[in-house]
């Protein structure tokens, strides 16, 4: 048997690699997506020291920017006016807000500002300073969130790529219309674009949410 | 059945409703630079200059790639290539590649590369552009002659433009390498392509080449073939030195991965008054680039659907200063099926024959084109149970007939079918001494939830739990299968779990029976089974043991197989195809124009469905795909530049929530045991093929109106 990187990456951790060959526990297949890959280039010190180009903008002429994400005050270092976007998915690592179509029509990078879903790829960072930033990885410590949990139940992503825009936008309505009409949801949904089409799944997810936090 | 069949949550469900599934470009990779296109603003024609100069001395800019400075590959393709020479064959062709620090340098940077072009006028204009035959099946009969002499004639024109694949992921790749080993997190339908293309653009070997795909955000043909910018990552992260992201824009992917064809059909069909078709001549062209021919299959959709003597489908080739079209859901059948189903739709009016039972009148029971047999083909049952559960009776016939309140009503129906196919496939299986399997195979999964179905298959021919199966694809780590397309997959990939089950069982009697004194000693594997986490005889239970333990009294810790599965040589003596039939409901508001598909219906059988949770999924996004092609969908073209114009998502509409109402798919059930062992046929394109021309027939049957260019917009019915 060779050694096979990804049947690898679901027991090690990046700092301790272990022979694919010997003691396997078995790991749940969540595991799969949160251990290695993420760290792959730590696992190889040539990479790190690969290094030849240091920003050629002297560190401190970056303005210093903190926020408020999920509950943690962070501070990076970034142009005021970048995308919210990025600095979330390349400065803080949060990728659960995705980028899909840049100019606000599609959803996939909402995010709540101080409950209020926005698309984090028009909104720049200096804008939201002040606010309470919470992102997909926020939404609950444990993928509980009643939301997340109808969206298990009824089966909703399929390429999973919209998901994350759909279910912040989603716990908005609920949170500010704990019963919503069928209309009332296309109207407040038809904001995020999902072209798997998990739309008549997302309609159900949310009655069923709706009915369990009666 | 212990789990076949039976519905299972998607395994990948908490990934991603917690935003942890990760993408091509989330990899954490240690400090990555980032690439930005340049693309070219003129169709065709030279570049006669290029200035980076200014470009090159921003803040973090790294490197700039253009056709002077970067690698010359000797792959032999005629598919595009980036950064290879001056010519310019299309609008949107990338010409440069900045890499800096971050993206917003990288983008800042672009705009300053200066470029001079010697200009060409562009072709894109299909109505004058030159015809190229296309090989295609002979006649069947004589056409052109039994057509004149049919006493009931149509003949009508139908166009539909090009449309984009928009999967809400953008294409992208992150690249790095170590000494001269590559490693690429691509977003990729096909993770072996990739790799050999890139094993072949550096000069090394296809084993130091590890392509990565885990989760596709939607690709839907778009990354089946190997696109361009994998490539210019990997070349960019060579250069550097460092990991290099690299991410289409929206605007990037709609000239950097294909897109449906325009595409152009004539249909002609002569009947008998009684409605039985005499001669079928369905003609059609496709665009395509000055540098590559794709062709697709869409004038022969009808030849092994109805019964009828006479048959040609010529086919030809429109050649543009646009990029390559390719595959997108339900290539060429979803095309030839909007025309072929509106045509005969319009001769069931001419007829007064109603249009469900004039396909069942010219229904095929075996292959019209070849005499052979169907393995199974329960497209009648799927009419019977359809037209129940739709109320199809109660339609009356005349168009206009039917209204709600000051809305006109239509109902409409067609046919869908696509080919049930199976490619060769190994998976590779580890049965452990905890009593849990890893199972892995090299396909992807883009979404329809092949993670979730193999898990499936697999606990089911091991008798195992499937919390106790992890599932892994999407790395050319792992045994070979073939790209995730054409609806292959779950047959292709699913016999192989299925076999390399099998294999495992064998080893397992193995260990044992020769072991006297166990419970198993002496069987035969022809008689055993695996269920629940035992190895037993079939013919008799009660001889039965923990596969634990058999692993214990081997001597073992695991038992391991790479099995290779292969369509059966019994399937050549039949035709397998899957077949559906779709009931569609539309209001119309005349004085706007307005079409709200209000009801969809549809019936399919497509063999055995492993998990009816993803199969409905997959039909619900097939029917609202259609919705977006009969209503929506379009990228326009300025034939003055060449250039594609809605190249965003405010331009280029996709169906939203409110486009979708009630949407009810059924499956009919099939038991096929030629297609292979666990008679599977694919379903991901069948759901789309007959939906937009079923949305079509319906809004002529609410307004009266033949709306024979798609997209039916409100303008096209006022
Ligand atoms: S990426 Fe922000 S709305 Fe589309
Ligand atoms: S699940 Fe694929 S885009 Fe929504």
């Amino acid at each position: 048997m060779h050694e096979r990187k990804i049947w690898r990456r679901t027991q090690e951790s990046n700092s301790n690699p272990t022979n694919w060959d010997t003691a396997i526990p078995f790991i749940p297949f969540i595991t799969v997506l949160t251990i290695d890959p993420e760290n792959l280039a730590l696992r190889n010190p040539a990479l790190i020291s690969s290094r030849k180009h240091p920003p050629i903008r002297p560190k401190n002429e970056m303005p210093e920017i903190s926020l408020n994400v999920n509950g943690k005050k962070m501070s990076v270092d970034a142009d005021p006016s970048t995308p919210l976007l990025w600095v979330l998915r390349e400065k803080l690592g949060l990728t659960g807000p995705k980028y899909s179509c840049g100019i606000a029509v599609c959803g996939a990078c909402m995010v709540h500002v101080d409950g209020k879903t926005v698309p984090s790829c028009n909104t720049p960072v200096s804008e939201v300073m002040d606010g309470e930033i919470t992102t997909i990885e926020g939404l609950s410590e444990n993928g509980d969130h009643p939301v997340q949990k109808a969206w298990i139940e009824e089966q909703v992503p399929q390429c999973g790529y919209c998901q994350s825009g759909q279910i912040m936008r989603a716990a908005e309505l609920l949170a500010n219309k704990p019963n919503p009409n069928r209309q009332e949801i296309f109207d407040h949904m038809k904001r995020v674009l999902c072209r798997c089409a998990t739309y008549y799944r997302i309609v159900k997810a949310i009655e069923k949410a709706a009915k369990d936090g009666e | 059945m212990k789990y076949i069949g039976k519905e299972m949550s998607r395994v990948d469900g908490v990934a991603k409703v917690t935003g942890r599934a990760k993408y091509a470009v989330e990899y954490k990779v240690n400090d990555p630079a980032y690439g930005y296109i340049v693309q070219s603003t003129v169709a065709k024609g030279r570049i006669s200059k290029i200035d980076t100069s200014k470009a090159e001395k921003l803040p973090g800019v790294l490197k700039i790639l253009t056709h002077q400075n970067a690698l010359k590959v000797e792959e032999e393709t005629r598919q595009f290539r980036a950064l290879q020479s001056d010519t310019v064959l299309f609008c949107g062709q990338p010409i440069a590649l900045v890499v800096a620090d971050t993206f917003e340098q990288a983008r800042y940077a672009a705009n300053l590369v200066e470029i001079e072009y010697a200009k060409e006028q562009p072709s894109t204009d299909f109505s004058d552009t030159e015809r190229v035959q296309s090989r295609g099946p002979a006649p069947r009969g004589k056409p052109a002659e039994e057509l004149a002499g049919s006493p009931v004639k149509i003949e009508a024109e139908y166009s539909i433009p090009i449309e984009h694949h928009n999967p809400m992921e953008p294409h992208g790749a992150t690249a790095f390498w170590e000494g001269d080993k590559l490693t690429v997190f691509d977003k990729s339908q096909g993770v072996y392509g990739v790799r050999g293309h890139l094993s072949r653009s550096f000069g090394i070997p296809e084993g130091n080449v590890n392509v990565i795909s885990l989760f596709v955000g939607g690709a839907f043909g778009s990354s089946l073939n190997v696109n361009y910018y994998p490539f210019l990552a990997a070349l960019a992260a060579r250069e550097v030195k460092r990991p290099v992201k690299l991410s289409l824009t929206r605007r990037q992917m709609f000239t950097g991965h294909g897109y449906r064809p325009y595409t152009t059909q004539k249909v002609s069909i002569g009947a008998e008054s009684t409605g039985k078709f005499r001669s079928i001549i369905h003609e059609g062209a496709t665009n395509t680039s000055t540098y590559e021919d794709f062709t697709e299959s869409t004038t022969r959709f009808g030849r092994t659907l109805y019964e009828c003597p006479n048959y040609d489908s010529p086919y030809y080739l429109l050649k543009t200063d646009l990029p390559t079209p390719t595959w997108m859901r339900a290539p060429g059948a979803v095309s030839g099926a909007f025309a072929l189903e509106s045509a005969i739709d319009e001769l069931s009016y001419e007829l007064k024959i109603d249009p469900v039972e004039l396909r069942l009148i010219n229904y095929a029971d075996k292959d019209p084109e070849t005499g052979r047999p169907f393995s199974s083909k329960a497209l009648k049952e799927c009419f019977t149970a359809g037209a129940k559960k739709f109320g199809w009776e109660k339609r009356k016939f005349a168009p206009r007939s039917m209204r709600d309140g000051d809305l006109l009503v239509g109902w409409g129906t067609a046919v869908g079918t696509w080919g049930a196919f199976q490619a060769p496939a190994t998976a590779k299986i580890r049965v452990r001494n905890d009593g849990s399997a890893l199972v892995g195979s090299g396909t992807t999964d883009i979404g329809p939830g092949t993670y979730t179905v193999c898990t499936i298959i697999a606990a089911e021919s091991l008798g195992i739990d499937p919390k106790k199966i992890e599932f892994v694809l999407g790395d050319t780590e792992l045994p070979r299968a073939p790209s995730q397309g054409g609806s292959i997959t779950t047959a292709s990939v699913g016999s192989a779990v299925y076999g390399a089950a099998g294999e495992i069982r064998r080893k397992l009697v193995d260990l044992v029976a020769r072991k006297e004194g166990t419970a198993l000693f002496g069987a035969s594997f022809e008689d055993t089974e695996l269920v629940d986490g035992n190895l037993r005889l079939k013919s008799d239970a009660s001889r039965s043991m923990r596969v634990v333990d058999v692993l214990k009294e081997g001597g073992v810790e695991f038992v391991e197989v790479e099995y290779q599965s292969r369509p059966s040589a019994e399937r050549q003596k039949y035709t397998t195809m899957a077949h559906g039939a779709q009931f569609v409901e539309v209001k119309v508001d005349e004085s706007l124009g307005i079409i709200k598909v209000t009801r969809v219906v549809e019936a399919t059988a497509c063999g055995r469905i492993i998990n009816p949770l993803t199969s409905h999924s997959q039909e619900m996004g097939g029917v609202v795909w259609g919705i977006g092609m009969a209503l929506q969908e379009a990228t326009e073209i300025d034939h003055r530049y060449g250039k594609m114009m809605t190249t965003n998502l405010a331009d280029y509409h996709v169906p939203v929530a409110a486009d979708v109402f009630s949407v009810e798919t059924d499956f009919v059930e099939e038991k096929d045991e030629i297609v292979n062992e666990l008679g599977i046929k694919g379903m991901g394109e069948l759901c789309l093929v007959g939906i937009p021309a079923a949305i079509a027939n319906a809004v002529y049957h609410a307004t009266g109106k033949r709306v024979r260019d798609l997209p039916v917009t409100p303008d096209k019915l006022l």
